[in-house]
């Protein structure tokens, strides 16, 4: 098959990815969809690393899933604070801030 | 296979810093909170202070290197750039040990709710987040990593590494809790989306160039001819020019560079104010190291693709930076505006694209940092009043600091000398930058002249709005007794005796300095 492909599902998922970020409006979701895009990088290094012949991509990827799980935590306890105070997750009512 | 080489020296100054942030973590969990708060501050302290020694004796070595497997190059710029990070964040430790804790910019219990009995039960046992603290130095190792990472994956880590303690912090103000919070959470989701926009760049540039080295990638770009089994398949140009976008848009994010600076005024506003200057100047130092970086040593063979990108977005950032921060009532949000604005006008230096160029931003950077620390140091001194006479929070609406020379000519005086440095009047540092910026630029810039042409234009109305600041202290009204100036602790002073004396040294007396910036304006490749 041609390793091509597995390139296009990537971009593919990275644009399902920063869609969702630009379009929902719940916190928890909005942060799927970056772990989405982390995903669809980690995708396209691996499938580069086949297609070039060496490792170093792979090695990559693992370090990608070790921040990603990072950030998961980090986010997580935002959100989640936020969501006590407000009782709502939803990244529009967070409009305090602004001019 | 060889296991990779450490020159341990020439990570010492990270390592030091890392092993305080581990020590912190155990002073956490193991320390009596009564000793806490004092064992934290000195670690902190012990720790950026004797990184700082590592630094300064690594540059009289006067020896580049890389190491860690070719990871990490500790050069010229790097070395610069860390030591200058090292002294700003020594300055904004400084200014948040010397708050009283129960007063001061923390909250007492990040994890009680807003207005919650949890809350005023935490206030009334005096808690105090001292884990601000490790958060800091944790995000200190990933901004001295971040400026002398030698490949994209060393750097993707780094930049997480700076991002995520600074996420928190900015969610840890002891007033105003709610756009603290909301500062906090837009500043992780926007700040996450960003860097997985620079990680698929950094993917596609691994397509590309069959590494992340940054030297394998200019390899790759200037040696067409050995091109990797990925381009064959996907097609060059299509690698290249997205990869070096994507990878664009992370790191324009973390500099607060137009189209990518919306974050920039909510987030300064909302952080507690001596987060905001330690973020403001530390983490614009280590994000334009890693641009420099990138630019100089990964992809000087597509110059002619990317400048003129850069061009726009550097004309852009300075015009919308200042015209919108003409508009601004709080005094957070106008110092943001202008962080923006001068981050258009270090991208003028950047485009240089020579010696010239690198020492002029790496001496702007520095004298902006100084500038910068110094006057969110000054903003965290002017309280309202409560109603028993006592000190509030911030006042900073502009409406606030009306007539503030009459009630405490002192700091009036110094906030004008820097919103003077900001507005680079000369004999301040921040003529000096400008003008080293703007010099190299026209000489070596692509349409250098009209860049400058623009960058003057833009300086120009942003010398209304500072002038603005400036008469609205001397020349208005006080608004009486609303407004408090407390009174600095000795840290304070020292702080903003140490951005003082940078600034007006650093505009009267320059020549050092310049020569030191020039003489470490040589990457290794």
């Amino acid at each position: 098959m041609n390793q091509i492909y597995w390139i296009y599902l990537a971009v593919l998922l990275f644009s399902i990815g920063a869609a969702t970020v630009l379009v929902r409006r719940n916190a928890i979701v909005v942060f799927m969809g970056v772990e989405l895009m982390l995903n669809a990088a980690n995708l396209a290094f691996v499938t580069f690393a086949r297609i070039n012949g060496n490792i170093e991509g792979q090695v990559i990827a693992l370090f990608v899933m070790l921040v990603a799980a990072a950030e998961v935590v980090v986010g997580l306890a935002i959100i989640f604070t936020i969501f006590r105070t407000r009782r709502s997750a939803s990244v529009d009512d967070a409009n305090l801030l602004k001019y | 296979m060889n296991a990779p080489s450490f020159d341990y020296a020439a990570l010492a100054p990270m390592l030091i810093v890392f092993v305080a942030a581990l020590l912190a973590v155990l002073v956490e969990a193991f320390a009596p909170r009564a000793r806490r708060f004092v064992s934290q501050v000195v670690l902190a302290t012990v720790g950026i202070a004797g990184a700082l020694f590592a630094v300064i004796y690594l540059a009289t070595q006067d020896k580049a290197v890389t190491t860690a497997g070719g990871a990490v190059a500790i050069d010229g710029p790097a070395l610069f750039l860390q030591g200058t990070i090292l002294v700003l964040a020594l300055l904004a430790v400084l200014t948040m040990a010397d708050e009283d804790p129960e007063s001061g910019a923390f909250t007492a219990q990040a994890s009680a709710v807003p207005g919650s009995s949890d809350e005023a039960k935490a206030v009334r046992a005096g808690l105090v987040q001292t884990e601000v603290y490790p958060l800091i130095l944790f995000s200190l190792v990933g901004m001295l990593l971040f400026p002398a990472a030698n490949d994209l994956l060393t750097m993707f880590i780094a930049l997480e590494v700076l991002s995520l303690p600074l996420y928190l912090l900015c969610g840890l103000a002891r007033r105003r809790r709610l756009l603290s919070q909301e500062a906090s959470l837009k500043y992780f989701l926007l700040g996450a989306f960003s860097s997985a926009f620079f990680l698929f760049g950094a993917a596609l540039l691994y397509g590309f160039a069959g590494s992340v080295r940054l030297s394998d990638i200019d390899a790759a770009v200037s040696d067409g001819a050995t091109a990797t089994a990925a381009t064959a398949v996907v097609g060059q140009d299509g690698l290249l020019l997205l990869g070096v976008g994507l990878l664009a848009v992370g790191l324009l994010f973390k500099v607060g560079a137009f189209p990518f600076q919306s974050w920039t005024p909510d987030v300064y506003q909302g952080a507690p104010t001596p987060v905001t200057g330690f973020m403001a100047a530390c983490t614009k130092v280590a994000a334009f190291g890693a641009l420099l970086r990138i630019a100089y040593v990964a992809l000087p063979g597509v110059r002619w693709d990317w400048q003129p990108a850069i061009w726009l977005v550097a004309a852009l950032t300075m015009l919308i930076g200042s015209v919108i921060a003409i508009v601004q009532a709080d005094v957070k949000r106008m110092l943001a505006y202008s962080s923006i604005a001068h981050a258009g006008f270090i991208l003028v230096g950047l485009l240089a694209m020579d010696r010239d160029g690198i020492g002029s931003v790496l001496f702007y950077l520095a004298a902006y940092g100084f500038t910068t620390v110094g006057a969110f140091a000054l903003v965290t001194l002017v309280r309202t009043s409560t109603p028993e006479g006592g000190i509030g929070g911030e006042a900073t609406h502009l409406s606030q600091w009306q007539g503030l020379a009459k009630r405490s000519p002192l700091l009036a005086f110094t906030f004008t000398l820097f919103l003077l440095a900001f507005a680079g009047i000369p004999l301040t540092s921040g003529f000096t930058g400008k003008f080293a910026v703007f010099s190299a630029a026209v000489d070596q810039a692509p349409w250098g002249p009209g860049l400058v042409l623009v960058g003057v234009a833009a300086s120009a109305i942003a010398v209304f709005f500072y002038i603005r600041v400036i008469v609205l202290m001397y020349f208005n009204d006080s608004v009486g007794d609303a407004v408090t100036v407390t009174r600095p602790g000795a840290l304070t002073i020292f702080a903003v005796g140490v951005g003082v004396v940078a600034t007006i040294g650093l505009g009267v007396l320059p020549a050092a300095a310049l020569q030191l910036a020039n003489s470490s304006s040589v990457f290794l490749p």
